[in-house]
């Protein structure tokens, strides 16, 4: 095989493919190795140099490489969740979810740019600099797995692990048009995960298709005894086979689809893919998520809260960035002053505000209060609804600096995001189409647990719609 | 009152403050922070560590590595359900832990993971103090300054042993019921023997599994509002403790009645100096950002871990005091000394078992008394770490019961049972230590006695029994404390015709 015939494989194919004989797995690892060294959009801050020693071929994923989002410890490898802070930090032990698909058969190809501690929609807040999108390199490819995105959606990697906080995965697998699945929070374990929001982060797959995001989840789930939030699933990943939608009741939110800053691009490729999906069987009805415009509020209390607790650790004594002083508090402000960007101290500011004393009840407080409502709302409609469909993103990749001086239009990219990530619930966004010549995200959100009838549904409309994803590809690496 | 040992030279009559206050009680809660015995640190496998080279119990968790999480010990909830179960506190079916958010080089991870609002315990008593609640949380690192001073000002540089970080804590905070340093130590003592008892931690002051803080306030007596309180920190021995509280109630009270206020604040004993210091004030409090750890899910306590803690207990010195007292018949001193002091107590009932001759209640008094004579001759120690063996205490206890040795010859016997160990009755016979007793035996000598001292002899047949210990001790050095002085004193007045 050439190495366009070999990258328009998804990992899937790849994997029959070598199970057939008509592939090799280091000739596979090697073509991706190349061309992620390559890269020229920023989607790697590090490229294995040569093939692992101790990569599993004979397991289920048959070696086929993996990019691997920058947040997640793997021994020996930088992890540096983006920021200056870690910049060269080598942790001694590898998350378990990446554990779990090396042990699978994923061989680790490089490790992804992402924005700062993963807090970003355009990972323009990386430390080693923007990431381009694929499909127009003036453009973001979304964040903050920017790097798994783009580096999937250009066919420097077959496959690609990030994580989602409010919207991390789904929102740049729109922008890029890929496949992107945001678990139900706890079946994954985030042990080894650079943790932002400890109550929302959760790792995922991006992939070329539905089926590659089947088969990269069902080997991440699980219970494990590092991680005491980590439920595991009870039921089996099955790799998707439907083909129609018949009898399945899709509800659109009205909060969220008759919104300001919906672009009618976006509003459009909706709409035509609610259409497929009535001709496939479902039925579409309106239903309500009352609580669902302040979810971003609340969102933007409870992750940065959570944040300032979790990036305290960052303190110049132990690993990482450390700015030497004569005195301890000094040593402390300028490590963090130097070492975290302006984004990142932006939340650690807000979060050490909502949770001090005096003013947790009116910030903190009410924002898991709000939290609270929002699950029973999504569990009320998922009794008339089988899922919960959205855009992903309001609007399609948006242009380099377009929006690094207002933070608040940045956060509002998280708005068809959030809601889900707050109530725990899984969603997967897909490509449903082009506007501008960008690819649309097609958001497609289950009860707890319900990933199964999300991935078969999200097949069924994957196969109906026929995206063609190869523009991104064929743009990028064109040359080589 | 109880504020015994409150310095009152110069103090009352001189300050110029209101006349009328004749005295202040102290009112005094204490805070103790326990190292649980756990085998593995409480949110992570590492051994607890024990003296071992620095930065050798780590982990990534306890490290606070990034992407690090924590899992709460089970054995630590275990022992904290006992120590809530023994103190009778009320436990709670569902609690949580909270993130106590502050920088320092000993918090790795920049926050302790603890209990705040909603704590494992709540509410209890343990003797005349009521407990407010019993929490469970990680210890911190152990941070060594190097250089001149010691503290981290001035230091050269300040080095992290992370091996005691994350080790298993219970706090256990009490209400404000304690009256006197003397009481707070007191209670200490019973509260520690209370944890080792239960097991649950090596309570050593000195090591710094068993560490004190006090919150003290004064209001003049007979008033029931509480005055400004200041906490006392990490207080490491009984002794401490005292002087501590005591040094800080006499600070306080010289306050007022110079007419000025107690200021809230953190306070710092230097027991070499006496002196008190502070370490910061309410406004440089700080403000813990306390909430809900949200990689940790809710403890929840089923009716199993309730039976396995139920099962786990052991008699706590409590109910056996009332043991000690109501079916052995113990004086309440004895009682309490032999169950606060938990050693003697084991030590008081083996030696029970093995005294086959004796009869409880009958023996059981003597035996406490001649416990107290043996941990009087071992410096206070665990009686069971002499060469006295409770079978040979037994014996010897035995043998004074049924007279065949009087209270004079068994104290030389435990002499030599201290210094060789041994067996009583052997060292009876082989010294010659039998009782002497009978008119057969003893009126000779009384009659040798009161040839030798006929002055004596005169007075005592005038009926002036005063000098009859001038007899008496004629008659123990004769028969080298082998006689009953009782009887002796009976054999006089018969010589006597009295």
């Amino acid at each position: 095989m050439d190495v366009q015939e070999i990258i328009g494989l998804t990992a899937a194919q790849a994997i029959a493919a070598i199970e057939r004989g008509d592939l090799d797995a280091v000739e596979l690892f090697s073509a991706y190795r190349r061309r992620a060294e390559e890269d020229e959009l920023g989607a790697f801050t590090w490229v294995a140099e040569h093939l692992p020693a101790d990569m599993h071929a004979d397991g289920p994923l048959r070696g086929v490489p993996l990019a691997v989002k920058d947040l997640f410890c793997t021994a020996g490898i930088p992890s540096q969740s983006g920021s200056k802070i870690l910049e060269g930090y080598l942790p001694p032990y590898t998350a378990t979810s990446v554990a779990r698909l090396e042990h699978a058969g994923a061989t680790i190809v490089g490790k992804t740019n992402q924005d700062e501690f993963a807090m970003g929609s355009s990972n323009e807040n990386s430390a080693f600099g923007p990431v381009l999108n694929p499909w127009d390199r003036t453009r973001v490819p979304g964040g903050s797995s920017g790097g798994s995105a783009a580096a999937v959606a250009a066919g420097l990697a077959p496959w690609a692990l990030g994580t989602d906080t409010g919207g991390s995965i789904r929102q740049p697998a729109a922008l890029c048009g890929i496949v992107g699945l945001k678990p139900t929070y706890g079946t994954v374990s985030r042990y080894g995960m650079i943790a932002f929001a400890s109550s929302l982060d959760q790792a995922g797959p991006l992939t070329r298709d539905v089926t590659d995001a089947a088969l990269l989840y069902r080997h991440m789930v699980g219970t494990d005894p590092n991680d005491a939030t980590a439920v595991g699933h009870p039921e089996e990943i099955r790799l998707p086979t439907a083909e129609r939608l018949d009898g399945l009741r899709l509800g659109v939110p009205t909060e969220l689809t008759s919104g300001e800053g919906l672009e009618p691009g976006v509003l459009a490729a909706f709409e035509a893919t609610l259409e497929t999906a009535r001709g496939l069987g479902a039925t579409i009805e309106e239903c309500s998520l009352h609580s669902a415009p302040h979810a971003l509020s609340a969102y933007y209390v409870i992750a940065p809260a959570e944040a300032s607790s979790n990036l305290a650790r960052f303190d110049g004594v132990r690993y990482g960035l450390r700015r030497e002083a004569d005195d301890l508090v000094s040593m402390y402000t300028g490590t963090r002053h130097d070492g975290f960007g302006a984004e990142v101290k932006r939340r650690i500011l807000i979060g050490t505000y909502a949770l001090s004393s005096g003013y947790y009840d009116a910030y903190y407080g009410r924002a898991q209060r709000v939290r609270t409502l929002i699950a029973r709302e999504f569990a009320s409609v998922f009794e008339r609804c089988d899922l919960v469909v959205t855009p992903t993103s309001p609007g399609v990749a948006f242009e380099l600096g377009a929006k690094t001086a207002d933070p608040l239009a940045m956060y509002l990219n998280d708005s068809f995001t959030v809601p889900m990530s707050l109530a725990g619930i899984p969603a997967i966004s897909i490509p449903c189409g082009l506007s501008e010549d960008l690819p649309v995200g097609f958001q497609l959100a289950g009860p707890a647990f319900s990933e199964n009838r999300i991935l078969d549904a999200a097949h069924a409309l994957e196969r109906a719609i026929g995206f063609d994803g190869s523009p991104a590809r064929t743009r990028t690496g064109a040359t080589s | 009152m109880n504020g015994g040992g409150m310095p009152s030279d110069g103090t009352e009559r001189g300050a110029g403050g209101p006349a009328e206050v004749a005295s202040y009680e102290p009112v005094i809660g204490l805070e103790i922070h326990v190292q649980l015995r756990t085998r593995t640190k409480m949110f992570c496998s590492c051994p607890l560590s024990f003296g071992e080279p620095p930065n050798t119990h780590t982990c990534p968790v306890c490290l606070g590595l990034p992407g690090s999480l924590p899992v709460a010990n089970a054995e630590a909830i275990h022992y904290g359900l006992m120590i809530g179960l023994a103190v009778g506190s009320e436990l709670a079916p569902r609690s949580i832990f909270h993130r106590k958010n502050y920088f320092y080089p000993d918090l790795p991870k920049g926050y302790q993971i603890s209990q705040y609002d909603e704590p494992l315990c709540s509410g209890g008593r343990l003797g005349e103090v009521r407990i407010h609640r019993v929490h469970l949380e990680e210890d911190a690192a152990k941070l060594t300054h190097v250089g001149s001073s010691g503290r981290i000002h001035g230091s050269d540089a300040s080095v992290v042993d992370f091996n005691r970080g994350g080790t298993p804590l219970a706090e256990i905070v009490t209400e404000p019921d304690v009256r006197s340093a003397e009481q707070a130590s007191e209670w200490l003592r019973l509260l520690r023997t209370t944890l080792r008892q239960l097991g649950v931690s090596d309570v050593n002051m000195e090591e710094g599994s068993l560490r004190c803080d006090a919150n003290i306030s004064i209001r003049p007596v007979g008033t029931t509002q509480l005055g400004t309180k200041t906490e006392l920190k990490n207080m490491n021995s009984f002794r401490f403790i005292e002087r501590g509280i005591r040094a800080e109630v006499a600070r306080q009270e010289a306050l007022l009645r110079a007419g000025e206020t107690v200021t809230q604040e953190t306070l710092h004993f230097d027991p070499r100096t006496e002196a008190i210091t502070s370490l910061r004030s309410k406004e440089e409090a700080h403000d813990y950002r306390y909430f809900p750890e949200p990689d940790l899910p809710p403890v929840r306590i089923t009716n199993e871990m309730l039976h396995r803690a139920r099962t786990a207990m052991p008699e706590l010195p409590a109910a056996r005091e009332t043991r000690f007292a109501s079916v052995l018949g113990l004086n309440v001193e004895s009682a309490r000394l032999l169950s606060w002091r938990a050693e003697l107590g084991d030590y008081f009932e083996a030696a029970l078992d093995a005294g086959a001759s004796m009869h409880p209640p009958a023996g059981a008094q003597p035996l406490a008394n001649w416990i107290s004579e043996l941990t009087a001759r071992h410096d206070g120690d665990d009686p069971a770490d002499s060469k006295v063996t409770p079978q040979a205490l037994a014996t010897l206890v035995g043998l004074v019961g049924s007279k065949k040795l009087t209270q004079g010859g068994a104290k030389q016997v435990l002499d030599r049972l201290v210094a060789e160990g041994g067996d009583p009755a052997a060292i009876v016979d082989a010294e010659s230590l039998g009782a002497v007793g009978g008119a057969d035996e003893l009126a000779p000598v009384v009659r040798a006695a009161l040839e030798a001292n006929p002055d004596v002899a005169a007075k005592l047949r005038d009926g002036d029994m005063k000098p009859i210990g001038v007899i008496v001790g004629y008659v123990m050095k004769e028969t080298r404390g082998r006689a009953d002085g009782g009887e002796v004193t009976a054999i006089v007045r018969a010589e006597l015709g009295l």
